[in-house]
């Protein structure tokens, strides 16, 4: 099994709290991964270090075999890898169709960007399809601002893919949303990694994590404790001692929004 | 050597006042996450205040502080009150810098109108006067000034960390959302905060208005260096301010000596630029101001 | 479409006509100082509308404009006439390289920092304009003036800067309608996120910096040759951005014609209060109050509070819905009150 992402051994502080300690994390291609933990744990810490948003001076982030530690985020994104936000992040006063173009251009040179229009008939079909997909269709001519929280967080999904990254990092797709729409963005996963993409999902829902994903990390203080199976990692008792023992530290160091 | 000496004594007797100003500027972008353009002509407001006090009344000018700092805090209330409470989040930087701006520009205006744009200058027997300390002469308002500037930062101290409402505002400063979830009013807190930092122009008003001649123009002045005072310092940092105030004046005034008093303008101007090249968060600012 | 193609043929011949209908010096006069703040705010907002950044130093391309058009016709011991005008192709050009370094520095930073170091940046200007030997110091530089009959002396300043308009209306149209402009405006909203979609924040600010720089310093040299003579109060006078800004703000911040309307309302208003109140003070007042007023009960300005106007009447709902504010704190409560990481 070849992993399409690795992380080995990075370290992140902040000030005097660690956010994560020689964390390593391997994601092999076409997977759908699960990362969960307590609070404070790191998953967030985690993915900002992998998108670029965050550096560290420890450790290693690899794609594809190809290091890419450090790199800045339109870098990153331009190698494959998409990512969503915790609590989303949106353009709020662009359109949905606005929303969705801007992930089209990372393509194209800066200067052509400047005499184009802003998108071509093409894109635009693609960017419909894809809120065809999310069923936000019907909203496209609208503020982003006026969607309800569940909605913005399927209209990030969309933006993303417009770009068609390989991996997808979804920090909590189910948040904060109602039962409903959580089904319907498990089914929308499903069929995304059913055409060949990566995932690896950050979330707190349990029966969300465990009915959606093949293999559950569970990170703990930083490093990552356990790794297997759903099934494997439920019986395991290191990490029901993670989630009770772990109510000491609530913070999460430094947030990612 | 000697002329350098005082240039260093200078600038920090000086940099204490600008300290004092910068704290309320400061204190003011910590909690409401605003910048208020009109603390330099607050402080000509302040400085004509206690002009008009000594002409008028043949008040001592540290005694009409107790008239002028009352005053400089309930127009600082009534200002947040009318005007930047008003404001909706949405491009609320941009819309308070130019509201404040505003404010600026009527104060002029006001003063221009009521005292005309000659030059004037406080008087007081400390003002001409000064004595010998190590060899250099030393005006009296400077030393006075730097002790006023001093004790009143020592009160800004005692309300922020030993009352009920500097905890509030210590709360806001560190978590305006947070502060509201844990009970803060926050909208009282940003009122009186206001107040409190505008207050303090009263003080520095006064002290700026002994030191050098000041007319309505003089707002400009000032507030270009405490922005860079504020911005060096990192903004919302109080130690931050009180540290860039007094570095700033120092290289001022040893620029001046060593140079020229032309360039020593520029080199304020200068030092922000290059510094925030190395650290844009300024010397003590906190990197957490990423999120727009 | 055509209605909107058709309005802006009939605005631009009205521009066009509108020497030969005033005649008056006075009021071409004021035509004039009316098309170069058309043009300044609207370079501004294609820089400041798109990307939310609010810069306050603009003035410095102003003033480099005019000094470069001052500095250069005392070099080349120029005589007044049309040729000094080629010169301000070369004060649009130093404008936009002076920009180059002022955006690299200023846009390291954002918000608050972001405008107090624009406007460090023009005090540095003015401080420097005061002092080197180029600007004449304080007792500044006179520029030839042309010989022109007086009937018609205003008219080739007009068309001229007429000329310039339209070459940043249309830029600002582009940049709008642009890809790279979809970039600006993503930046405005959240400029991290746009990063992270593979937009390149830096080249693209500075970019847009730099092409908002560029008509400001050619009407910069069209003001100090209209005038014919400039001081550094008036180069890099602190309250030209304060000015072009409220104007911004007034006509719609981030719309093309919201720059051009609050021109047209308050550069006239300017003028006049100034020519009334000359003394300067009451004007000063004057100017501060409308200012509040503007922004306190416009908040939006004129021309994106009518368009919603327009087309709640058309769809025939109440009221064209509010997009930010409440969405805002709706975030930022679920920030704290909601899921855990």
């Amino acid at each position: 099994m070849s992993a399409l992402l690795e992380i080995d051994g990075v370290s992140k502080a902040y000030g005097g709290v660690q956010a994560l300690s020689a964390c390593s994390l391997d994601v092999a291609e076409g997977t759908i991964t699960g990362l969960i933990g307590p609070n404070g744990s790191g998953k967030t810490t985690l993915f900002n270090v992998v998108t670029g948003y965050e550096h560290v001076n420890v450790g290693a982030v690899r794609y594809r075999g190809r290091a890419i530690t450090n790199h800045a985020p339109d870098q990153v994104f331009k190698l494959g890898i998409g990512r969503t936000f915790q609590l989303t992040r949106i353009f709020a006063r662009l359109t949905l169709m606005e929303n969705m173009l801007v992930a089209t251009q990372h393509h194209e040179g800066w200067a052509r960007s400047m005499v184009r229009r802003g998108s071509s008939a093409g894109e635009r079909r693609r960017a419909l399809e894809l809120l065809e997909f999310v069923g936000l269709a019907g909203h496209a001519g609208e503020a982003a601002g006026t969607l309800s929280y569940g909605q913005r967080k399927l209209l990030e999904l969309a933006y993303v893919l417009i770009a068609d990254p390989e991996v997808l990092l979804l920090d909590e797709p189910a948040g904060g949303i109602n039962p409903s729409l959580i089904h319907y963005i498990t089914e929308r996963i499903r069929e995304l990694n059913r055409q060949g993409r990566t995932f690896l999902v950050v979330e707190h829902n349990m029966e969300f994590v465990m009915g959606l994903c093949e293999r559950v990390t569970v990170m703990h203080q930083g490093c990552v404790i356990v790794s297997g199976t759903p099934h494997e990692v439920r019986a395991d008792p290191r990490v029901l001692d993670a989630y009770l023992g772990g109510a000491d530290d609530e913070e999460e160091g430094a947030g990612a929004a | 050597m000697a002329a350098l000496y005082g240039a260093v004594i200078d600038g920090i007797l000086t940099g204490g006042v600008y300290a004092l100003m910068a704290a309320g500027l400061t204190l003011i972008f910590g909690v409401m996450d605003i910048i208020n353009i009109a603390q330099g002509v607050l402080v000509v407001l302040a400085a004509y205040l206690s002009y008009f006090l000594s002409i008028r009344f043949g008040l001592d000018l540290f005694v009409g502080l107790l008239v002028t700092i009352p005053v400089l805090f309930l127009l600082g209330v009534a200002v947040e009150w009318l005007f930047i409470r008003r404001l909706r989040s949405q491009e609320k930087t941009a819309m308070s810098i130019l509201v404040t701006y505003a404010v600026a520009i009527i104060i002029e205006g006001v003063l221009s109108v009521t005292f005309g744009v000659n030059y004037v200058q406080l008087h007081g027997w400390y003002v001409t006067r000064s004595f010998q300390l190590l060899g250099f002469y030393l005006p009296y308002i400077y030393v006075f000034g730097f002790l006023l500037a001093a004790a009143l930062l020592a009160v800004l101290f005692v309300i922020l960390y030993r009352t009920r409402f500097g905890r509030s505002v210590r709360a806001s400063l560190q978590n305006r959302t947070a502060a509201q979830l844990i009970g803060v009013n926050v909208a009282r807190v940003s009122t009186l905060t206001f107040g409190l930092g505008v207050a303090v122009t009263a003080a520095g008003g006064m002290i700026f208005g002994a030191t050098n001649a000041f007319n309505p123009n003089s707002g400009y002045d000032l507030i270009s260096r405490l922005l860079a005072i504020v911005i060096l310092g990192g903004l919302g940092s109080i130690g931050g301010a009180l540290a860039a105030a007094v570095a700033m004046l120092v290289v001022e005034d040893v620029v001046a000596v060593i140079w020229s008093p032309v360039w020593s303008d520029v080199v304020f101007f200068v030092a922000l630029v290059a510094v925030l090249l190395i650290r844009p968060v300024g010397l003590f600012g906190r990197a957490a101001a990423r999120a727009q | 479409m055509l209605p909107r193609a058709a309005g802006l043929g009939l605005l631009l011949l009205g521009l066009g006509a509108l020497p030969l209908v005033l005649s008056n010096p006075t009021y071409t006069s004021i035509a004039i100082f009316t098309l170069i703040y058309m043009t300044a705010a609207t370079s501004w907002n294609t820089f400041a509308g798109y990307s939310g950044y609010i810069p306050l130093g603009h003035v410095v391309f102003f003033g480099s404009g005019a000094y470069t058009l001052a500095v250069a016709a005392q070099d080349w011991h120029l005589v007044g006439g049309y040729g000094m005008f080629l010169l301000i192709p070369l004060a649009g050009l130093v404008a936009g390289l002076l920009a180059l370094p002022f955006g690299l520095v200023a846009l390291r930073t954002r918000r608050h920092t972001f405008v107090v170091i624009t406007i460090a940046i023009m005090f540095i200007f003015q401080l420097l304009a005061f002092n080197l030997g180029v600007t004449n110091g304080s007792s500044g530089i006179q520029i030839p003036t042309p010989l022109w009959p007086a009937a018609t002396f205003n008219d080739p300043f007009y068309y001229i800067t007429l000329g310039i308009l339209i070459l940043a209306v249309a830029t600002s149209w582009f940049v709008r309608r642009s890809r790279f402009g979809l970039q600006l405006l993503a930046i405005r909203d959240d400029e991290d996120r746009a990063r992270g979609l593979g937009v390149r924040t830096g080249r693209v600010k500075l970019t847009a910096f730099v092409i908002s720089a560029i008509p400001v310093g050619m009407v910069g040299a069209m003001y100090a040759y209209f005038i014919g003579q400039i001081f550094p109060q008036f180069a890099f006078d602190p309250l030209f951005d304060v000015s072009v800004a409220l104007m911004v703000f007034f006509g719609g911040l981030g719309t093309v014609a919201g720059p051009l309307l609050g021109a047209v309302v308050l550069e006239p208003l300017q003028q006049y209060l100034t020519l009334q109140f000359s003394i300067g003070d009451l004007y000063l007042i004057i100017y501060g109050v409308v200012f509040l007023a503007v922004i306190l009960l416009m908040p939006r300005g004129v021309v994106p509070s009518t368009r919603d106007w327009l087309r709640a009447r058309r769809t025939g709902r109440p009221d064209a819905p509010e997009v930010e504010g409440d969405t805002d704190r709706a975030a930022e409560v679920a920030a704290h009150t909601g899921s855990p990481t």
